[in-house]
């Protein structure tokens, strides 16, 4: 063996400290999810549209400080079909709703129906945006050696890291599936129902194939020394700062209290 | 100081029956043993049970006796386990860790897990990857490497743990010739520089013909086959058990065959 009196005296290098720039950034990951189930707690239980609207401001104003309004667009699009479901189903479903806008044959749509859909996309929209952002702005691996940090166990920080890892490797894996399916005649384009029918072929490997590695990954980690007992030594911890502990626990009182408000009726 | 298997038999649950059988074998700091043999011939389980992975984690059952540095695997912890032997395995892709964002950290992942002080897990990894040459792919994303370089940081990451063998399971069957023969650099050059006893299981036997001390043929669960690696690798019984030979002899019976004389000019030419 090497002794380690051999070894060049580098250190830890500045990739692996790197510290994120920016104002919202650079917060701590913990205090960035206190924030953003505060703000999907107002949404969704301050009635009417003050608590809504307060959520979109701030949150659009956190994302254009740190320069995500585009990320923020993009997932607010994906977002589009249930949004627009949604719409759709209570503008013209609304159980109750009794003010017609037009009447379209056997349609009527309602304005109280296209009121509390645009409120509930509303709630949704910010729902997304408050959780999104804290995705866009915050790397993993940050968050996982601070939930780590605060004594999340390996085995669930390892979960949550994998799992949040895995969606990217699944595409990947799945877009070498369909390419293979296809190189071997599946018709995978075309018409919806055609679409649908060339999902079964690729449902079975991705889904056979991931329970496949489970194994090798399990044996992998095991040699890696994976179940040693202890604390795992982190590399990098993301700061916490006296500003972060005061937003933090203020975003947690004023959940309570939104909470404890609502319940007892106070929110209207 | 030594991996022994001593009339050693695996079978995994469930199976009717046995994937290894009677297998007596030993492995020394600094030596290379290779492992070859047709497919199903037992070599991944071999690997398992030498490193104490089978019946440990794997679980089945184990007949007579594995001894890591003269400790009974069977009353090794798991974790304990990977510390005196490093285990690889042929997919580079499922032995990160899926969790890191640089080369750097997936090396450290291992010595992270122990717990040592940081200042230690820096240096380790520095070392390991400096001992398969690897030390410029430190920031990297470990999802965004080669088949090569994956297998290499793999080898890295389990060098890492500094265990005193490696238990190699076929390193090089997904890579290309150039893939293999990164792969074979480096492993020449960690078994050099580490001191640590390797167990290689691999189908390229010109990868074994350049680095294995001694080889070993399973059939059928069985050893066929033993002895010094120029020995076993020329033996002619080798196709029969499935196994190609090296380029080099296969090359050298041709020659033969066309009643041109070999000599041993030829033979270091072509080396």
């Amino acid at each position: 063996m090497i002794a380690a009196t051999e070894v060049p005296g580098w250190g830890l290098p500045e990739y692996v400290v790197r510290r994120p720039g920016g104002l919202y950034r650079s917060t701590n990951p913990s205090t960035k999810l206190a924030i953003a189930a505060l703000e999907v707690v107002a949404a969704f239980a301050v009635p009417g549209w003050p608590g809504v609207l307060a959520v979109f401001a701030a949150v659009l104003a956190t994302a254009a400080a740190a320069r995500c309004l585009r990320g923020l667009a993009v997932i607010g699009l994906a977002t589009s079909p249930i949004v627009g479901s949604i719409l759709l189903i209570n503008l013209f479903l609304l159980p109750g709703a009794a003010d017609p806008i037009a009447r379209f044959g056997p349609l009527a749509p309602t304005w109280s129906g296209l009121w509390f859909g645009l409120q509930t996309v509303a709630r949704l929209f910010a729902f997304s945006a408050a959780i999104a952002l804290v995705y866009l702005t915050t790397a993993i691996d940050d968050l996982l050696a601070d939930l780590a940090r605060r004594g999340l166990g390996r085995r669930a920080v390892f979960v949550v890291g994998a799992a949040v890892q895995m969606v990217p490797r699944t595409i990947e894996r799945a877009s070498e599936i369909v390419d293979a399916q296809r190189a071997r005649g599946l018709d995978t384009e075309g018409r919806f129902w055609r679409r649908a029918r060339g999902v079964v072929p690729l449902a079975a490997p991705v889904v056979f194939g991931a329970l496949t590695e489970v194994e090798e990954r399990t044996l992998a980690l095991e040699a890696r020394a994976f179940s040693a007992p202890g604390r795992q030594t982190l590399l990098r911890v993301p700061p916490d700062t006296i500003v972060d502990r005061v937003l933090r626990w203020a975003a947690v009182i004023g959940l309570v209290a939104i909470v404890g408000l609502r319940a007892a009726g106070r929110l209207g | 100081m030594a991996i022994e298997l001593l009339a050693v038999g695996y079978r995994y649950a469930g199976a009717s029956r046995a994937t290894l059988r009677s297998i007596n074998l030993r492995l020394e700091p600094g030596r290379v043993l290779g492992v070859a043999g047709a497919n199903e011939s037992g070599k991944t389980t071999l690997c398992l049970a030498a490193s104490g992975f089978a019946p440990g984690v794997v679980g089945g059952h184990l007949d007579g006796t594995v001894l890591i540095d003269e400790l009974d695997t069977r009353a090794i912890s798991t974790h304990a386990l990977a510390l005196h032997c490093g285990l690889l395995f042929q997919n580079a892709a499922t032995q990160l860790s899926n969790t890191t964002a640089t080369v750097f950290e997936e090396v450290g992942f291992g010595p992270c897990n122990l717990g040592l002080p940081v200042d230690e897990v820096v240096e380790r990894v520095w070392w390991a990857l400096g001992a398969v040459g690897v030390a410029d792919l430190a920031p990297r994303d470990p999802d965004r490497l080669s088949g090569g370089q994956g297998q290499l940081v793999a080898l890295a990451s389990v060098l890492a743990l500094r265990p005193r063998y490696l238990v190699l399971d076929e390193p090089t069957s997904q890579l290309d010739p150039a893939g293999t023969a990164l792969v074979a650099d480096a492993l020449a050059r960690a078994a050099a520089e580490t001191g640590a006893g390797i167990l290689i299981v691999e189908h390229k036997t010109d990868v074994l013909a350049r680095i294995a001390d001694e080889v070993i043929v399973l059939a059928e669960g069985s050893v066929a086959l033993a002895g010094s690696a120029a020995e076993v690798l020329s033996d002619p019984r080798l196709q029969v058990l499935g196994v190609e030979p090296p380029a080099r002899i296969r090359l050298e019976r041709e020659v033969r065959a066309a009643g041109i004389g070999w000599s041993s000019t030829l033979a270091e030419a072509i080396a």
